[in-house]
């Protein structure tokens, strides 16, 4: 269970250098994740707060999970920065995936800032339950 | 330096060669102060989550932080003539048992903050939107801390 009262504590985003420089200058951050599996599907939930549907992207490539959320500044024109404890720019993450996922049955979905991405495994993937005999 | 207040006295160029890079040098320092005060500035860090960002306009400041996944009914927000106070709580569900996590990085809790404002607000016209996790309250200042602009009678 989570605790739930427990205070939450500020903490600053995590920075990365990315492998191949951005053509759009500005910082990438690593969103938080949770990844859990169960028999049939492999889940990972992201917090990327700020990212549209549109601006998201996800690839599978080979067992290379990425995926990436730009964040448009929010501020509009003639707004002056009173004070600033947090930065926006992109979010950027990557995993190595050790099962074999079914690619077309992937399924993601963003709502209030947070990715789901619900990642079914083949088939053949699936544990079986193998029965030892005594003998 | 008897020089570079000369410097800045007009007409008085031609007869010191240093004038026009004393000019220089003041533009330069003006140009450096603005972005220390501004952009360049350290992020001032309150260390109590969520984070914030503060800006402002003529006639609104704005306040946002980002809350991913966070409902707007476990959000609370209140609101005198110069704080804004953000609570709420961040409810992380628990899969069912079956599953295996491999990572768990996100955190659910309870949160409070109080942000001081700058300068007298109107706490009756505050208005608060959540989109893709980012909360933006709108916080309208007050008449008298309105910038008035000031007309020049000619004579």
């Amino acid at each position: 269970m989570t605790d739930t009262t427990k205070a939450l504590q500020a903490r600053e985003k995590e920075e990365v250098a990315t492998p191949a420089e951005q053509t759009v200058p500005g910082p990438t951050f690593t969103p938080a994740v949770d990844i859990f599996e169960t028999d049939k599907a492999l889940t990972l939930v992201a917090d990327m707060p700020g990212v549209k549907t549109e601006d998201l992207s996800i690839d599978l490539h080979e067992n290379i999970l990425s995926f990436t959320g730009d964040v448009i500044a929010p501020e509009k024109e003639g707004e002056l920065d009173v004070y600033r404890e947090y930065r926006t720019g992109r979010y950027v993450r990557e995993f190595t995936l050790g099962e074999l996922i079914d690619q077309d049955k992937i399924d993601a979905e963003l709502k209030d800032g947070v990715l789901r991405l619900t990642l079914p495994k083949v088939e053949e993937a699936k544990p079986r339950k193998i029965t030892v005999k005594a003998a | 330096m008897i020089i570079s207040r000369l410097g800045n006295w007009p007409g008085m160029d031609w007869w010191s060669p240093y004038g026009e890079l004393e000019r220089m040098k003041q533009d330069m320092d003006r140009l450096t102060q603005g972005m220390l005060l501004r952009g360049f500035q350290r992020p001032r860090l309150a260390g109590v989550f969520p984070l914030v960002n503060l800006t402002e306009d003529k006639d609104n400041f704005f306040l946002r932080a980002e809350l991913p996944g966070i409902l707007p009914e476990n959000l609370d927000i209140s609101a005198t003539s110069n704080s804004i106070t953000i609570s709420g709580e961040r409810r992380i569900l628990d899969e069912s048992d079956s599953t295996k996590y491999h990572r768990r990085e996100r955190e659910g809790g309870r949160f409070s903050r109080v942000v001081s404002l700058p300068d007298q607000v109107d706490p009756e016209k505050i208005d608060a939107n959540c989109s893709n996790g980012v909360l933006t309250v709108t916080i309208p200042k007050a008449e008298k801390s309105k910038p008035r602009q000031i007309s020049i009678k000619a004579s």
